[in-house]
């Protein structure tokens, strides 16, 4: 199983994860967004740049409960809440924008 | 759901060369973002995995030393550190990674989340515990 961007294809696995981390681009982003019936704007955008950065610092992608409680640390309560989290990323906010930001399905994620 | 019970996470082995450390972290913070009451104790080897400056790239295997600064965000405020198997390998506090966690009820100062105790201390707070996982 395979995206396709710009002629090229990147594996995913069954549930849509990228294979290798090294692989995504924000053209990926798009791609993958669009398969999940989103639609990317600067509010999902700031999720899931935010998403990538926790990754790097941490080495892990958040829980859905430490997502919004980060989110709302750095980007204020107005956004840290489960209902604007949930607006953006109907499926879940972790598992939906973490497929996005082409990190691995959060830890603790069943 | 409204039984929250102590968890205590032993672990007793160096950070590479077998998988334990890593698998220990991932339960850790599986069963922390179901609310339970989670702390992580570290013995004999096990103090390694705290160890600062760790670099993986010679051995091919992910660095997953960032991660245990991330348990402050899991709620995860205790980290105990025997302070006899510091000593037996050389090590004191210093050398030690900061993890921090949010104190809710102080203002959400800012709390240092590692714990350097002795022997006894240790088998107390095993004692403490409802639930024991060694690894």
């Amino acid at each position: 199983m395979a995206y396709e961007v710009n002629g090229q294809t990147v594996e995913h696995d069954e549930e849509g994860y990228i294979t290798n981390l090294g692989d995504w681009t924000p053209e990926l982003a798009e791609v993958i967004a669009k398969a999940e019936d989103i639609e990317m704007d600067d509010e999902r955008w700031e999720v899931v740049n935010f998403l990538r950065e926790y990754y790097d610092e941490y080495q892990i992608a958040p829980a859905v409960r430490v997502l919004i409680k980060s989110v709302k640390k750095t980007m204020g309560p107005e956004k840290g809440n489960n209902k604007y989290m949930y607006e953006l990323f109907p499926y879940g906010p972790a598992k939906q924008a973490c497929k996005i930001a082409g990190l691995p399905k959060p830890t603790g994620c069943v | 759901m409204s039984d929250v019970k102590k968890f205590l996470y032993v672990n007793r082995r160096a950070p590479y060369g077998t998988i334990y450390a890593l698998e220990s972290l991932e339960v850790v913070l599986i069963g922390a973002a179901f609310e339970q009451d989670v702390s992580l104790a570290f013995l004999d080897d096990g103090v390694f995995q705290l160890t600062k400056g760790q670099n993986t790239d010679g051995i091919g295997v992910k660095n997953f030393s960032p991660t245990f600064r991330a348990l402050g965000d899991y709620d995860v405020q205790k980290l105990f550190v025997e302070r006899e198997s510091l000593e037996e390998r050389g090590l004191s506090e210093d050398d030690l990674i900061e993890v921090v966690y949010e104190d809710e009820d102080d203002d959400w100062e800012e709390k240092p989340a590692i714990r350097v105790i002795s022997r006894a201390e240790m088998a107390d707070a095993m004692a403490d515990a409802d639930v024991v996982l060694s690894f």
